[in-house]
């Protein structure tokens, strides 16, 4: 079921990260953090909150009625002219994709930015049967020429300076490109427009579906999303279960929430929606339209009630722009294409303990993500539930952390919680320790508290409220 | 009648600060609060639960119900993040309908942060302190986020003598603490707990206040290695340095 068999090693990752990185993401986030802020305000905070709890409410009411919306989105669908494939896990989805490709003897396929496709490896597996496949939005189109992956789900290539992308682009375009964002555009709009003519299949993820009219609904603020969508003569949406919606009023609730959110927009540049086939009325668009839904992982997490709010998100990256985690270390080093708080919460679910059990724990818990989240998800009590199953295990997992560590914890909470141990123990602490103190502070610590003092002192064990408080009331 | 409370203390604030206790007591007392402090009291187990440890963390709630569930009067810890354990996750631990869950509501309700309890309860902001310093204020998070409270530990600062309140750039921002995050990701704790401190020194501040051990030890150790003179105080520090005689 994983296409993650390697344990993602969130400390070495971050150990990893270019000194020049965080600062670009900060400047980033900050601009859409500032954005969007300015929104909400704009809105006023009370009625901001008023739309997140109705956001929280639609998402959790859809997702527990999953199985009703998603059977009438497949009806609606099929009525417009459309398939609909149900794949279960990620080979199934790249399965169908693929043979769809084949049967139509596809040799370009041009892609919409889409999460969905980058969850379940797709390019990697249309690409192993030597179909050529291009990314075109501007940010992932960058990141794939430098054979990397989204550093933010939003927006792809935001930690590259306009410097690095004119490098890029000379390297690999071998254009004469100046570090002008306009520029740089305009290179890599004049590329991508021969290539969409070219395509002969284009792929698409979708933001949201909606349940009644079967509809696929793109949020994009790059006109190369319709592209992909109307040009080629076939389209592929390829859409996570979780997405569906029940109703267009649901969407206006959501649409209002996801591009604030998300870049500080009050709505996107273009926000497509896609109802099966082009009306015989009109004259452009696809022969084909092909909807694959895609559960991978999604089913187990609904059945499970401390984690199924997970399945809320609508992928707007507000909980990366505002995490310090994230800010410090940028999107690589979660080794997941979704990052930041959604991200660690989701792929330790998809993947499991054994292969993302490091990131619950990339987390101060400082809790500024359930804060801003627009659908209210409890984003840090998943994540401690989540190190809960990775270290104490599941009965579909097992155990994902090493056996001494819960040996460990059983001794440090026995003498944590016998009164006259706990005691007796800080006393001997401040003993032991005497020779290492200097000024109140300790310098230097052994394993694992080396950890900390590589950083900053140690501050001096100095329990002494119990003898005070006894020695005032003698 | 007096109001009574009872000391919960915390491992951490006894382990490291323990002029944060003698200064709550005292404080306390000025208020005409009437002070309990039962011995029995060890750690809540947030340490255990936040590290995934779900079965040790809710033998440690167990016994903190037991000796703080038939204590009487209101709770008062100086830490956000116990109050927060005891509030929000204690719940977790225990599941509807038991007694023990029933016990985890009435106490936790009965459980505040020392700032909420000054504010909120006994209504005061003027304790009578005096602190002729410019002094900085960082939130932390679980007071800020996980029991809201915001504008209390400012509201006690603005009234104390001599003291000056200066902006914290980022004053909501993570200080890089997380409890074993700092051990955990080492690197990345000191990314955050670096940026915390430039900060700090960028506010012209010479004292910056918080309201958790976690993140004073952070904080302090972070301002001691750069050499900083810039002192980390608890803010019930600042509020026990009186105006004389009072």
């Amino acid at each position: 079921m994983s296409h993650a068999p390697t344990a993602i090693d969130f400390r070495s990752n971050a150990q990893q990260v270019p000194p020049k990185m965080p600062a670009a993401v900060q400047k980033a986030t900050a601009k859409f953090l500032g954005n969007r802020a300015a929104l909400v305000e704009a809105l006023g905070n009370d009625f901001w909150q008023v739309l997140r709890q109705a956001g929280h409410d639609i998402r959790l009411h859809s997702i527990l009625h999953m199985d009703h919306y998603l059977e009438q989105a497949e009806r609606a669908v099929t009525a417009a002219g459309g398939q609909v494939h149900w794949a279960t896990d990620a080979a199934a989805a790249c399965g169908i994709v693929l043979d769809i490709a084949r049967r139509h003897g596809v040799r370009l396929a041009v892609k919409a930015k889409s999460m969905a496709t980058e969850e379940i490896g797709l390019n990697h597996a249309l690409e192993a049967a030597g179909i050529r496949v291009l990314e075109t939005d501007l940010g992932e189109y960058i990141v794939q020429l430098k054979g990397m992956g989204p550093a933010h789900i939003v927006v792809p290539a935001f930690h590259l300076s306009k410097e690095e992308i004119a490098d890029l682009f000379r390297e690999k375009l071998g254009v004469d490109a100046q570090p002008e964002a306009e520029k740089l555009t305009q290179i890599a709009r004049a590329k991508l427009r021969e290539e969409f003519l070219a395509a002969d299949l284009g792929i698409s993820g979708g933001n949201f579906l909606i349940a009644e009219t079967g509809t696929v609904i793109t949020v994009t603020n790059e006109g190369n999303g319709r592209m992909c969508c109307t040009v080629p003569p076939v389209h592929v949406a390829v859409v996570g279960i979780d997405k569906v919606v029940p109703d267009w009023e649901s969407l206006t609730v959501l649409l209002k929430l996801l591009a604030r959110s998300a870049t500080g927009q009050k709505l996107s540049c273009y926000t497509q929606f896609i109802s099966g086939l082009p009306r015989a009325s009109e004259e452009t668009g696809p022969q084909e339209f092909h909807l694959v839904l895609v559960d991978n992982g999604r089913s187990r997490i609904l059945r499970t009630p401390e984690c199924r709010e997970t399945l809320l998100c609508i992928r707007c990256g507000a909980c990366l722009n505002i995490c310090p985690v994230y800010n410090s270390v940028g999107g690589y080093t979660y080794g997941y294409p979704i990052s930041g708080p959604t991200g660690a919460m989701f792929a330790t679910q998809i993947l499991g303990g054994a292969a993302a059990g490091a990131l619950p724990f990339a987390s101060t818990l400082c809790g500024a993500c359930n804060d801003i989240c627009p659908v209210k998800i409890p984003i840090t009590d998943i994540l401690l539930y989540l190190r809960h199953r990775v270290v104490e295990g599941d009965e579909q997992e097992g155990r994902a952390a090493p056996y001494p560590l819960k040996v460990g914890a059983q001794i440090g909470a026995a003498a944590m919680s016998t009164p006259w141990l706990y005691r007796v123990g800080s006393q001997l602490l401040k003993r032991l320790q005497a020779p290492l103190v200097s000024e109140g502070w300790i310098a230097k610590l052994p394993p694992p508290l080396n950890r900390w003092t590589m950083s900053r002192p140690f501050p001096a064990f100095a329990a002494d409220f119990r003898r005070w408080w006894r020695s005032r009331r003698a | 009648m007096a109001i009574k409370a009872q000391l919960f203390i915390t491992c951490l604030a006894e382990q490291f600060f323990p002029g944060v206790l003698t200064g709550m007591v005292g404080l306390l007392e000025r208020l005409g609060v009437q002070v309990a402090f039962p011995e029995a009291q060890t750690c809540c187990g947030q340490p255990f639960f936040n590290s995934g440890y779900r079965d040790q963390a809710r033998e440690m709630a167990a016994k903190w119900l037991e000796v703080f569930g038939s204590s009487d009067g209101y709770i008062v810890s100086p830490s956000g993040s116990c109050v927060d354990m005891v509030r929000h996750h204690y719940l977790t631990l225990f599941p509807e309908g038991t007694p023990e869950r029933r016990r985890a509501e009435a106490t936790a309700a009965r459980t505040l942060e020392f700032t909420e309890f000054l504010v909120r309860v006994l209504k005061v902001t003027d304790v009578g302190a005096a602190f002729p310093h410019k002094v900085t204020y960082h939130a932390s998070c679980h007071l800020l986020r996980g029991l809201g409270v915001r504008e209390e530990p400012k509201a006690l600062l603005r009234q104390v003598q001599g003291l000056t309140l200066v902006p914290l750039t980022s004053e909501e921002t993570c200080c890089g603490f997380g409890g074993t995050f700092s051990v955990i990701y080492p690197e990345v704790s000191k990314a955050m707990m670096e940026t915390k401190v430039r900060s700090i020194v960028e506010s012209g501040a010479e004292v910056v206040v918080a309201c958790d051990g976690g993140c004073l030890m952070n904080i302090a150790g972070g301002l001691r290695q750069a050499g900083s003179p810039i002192r980390a105080m608890h803010l019930i520090e600042v509020l026990a340095a009186g105006r004389g005689a009072s």
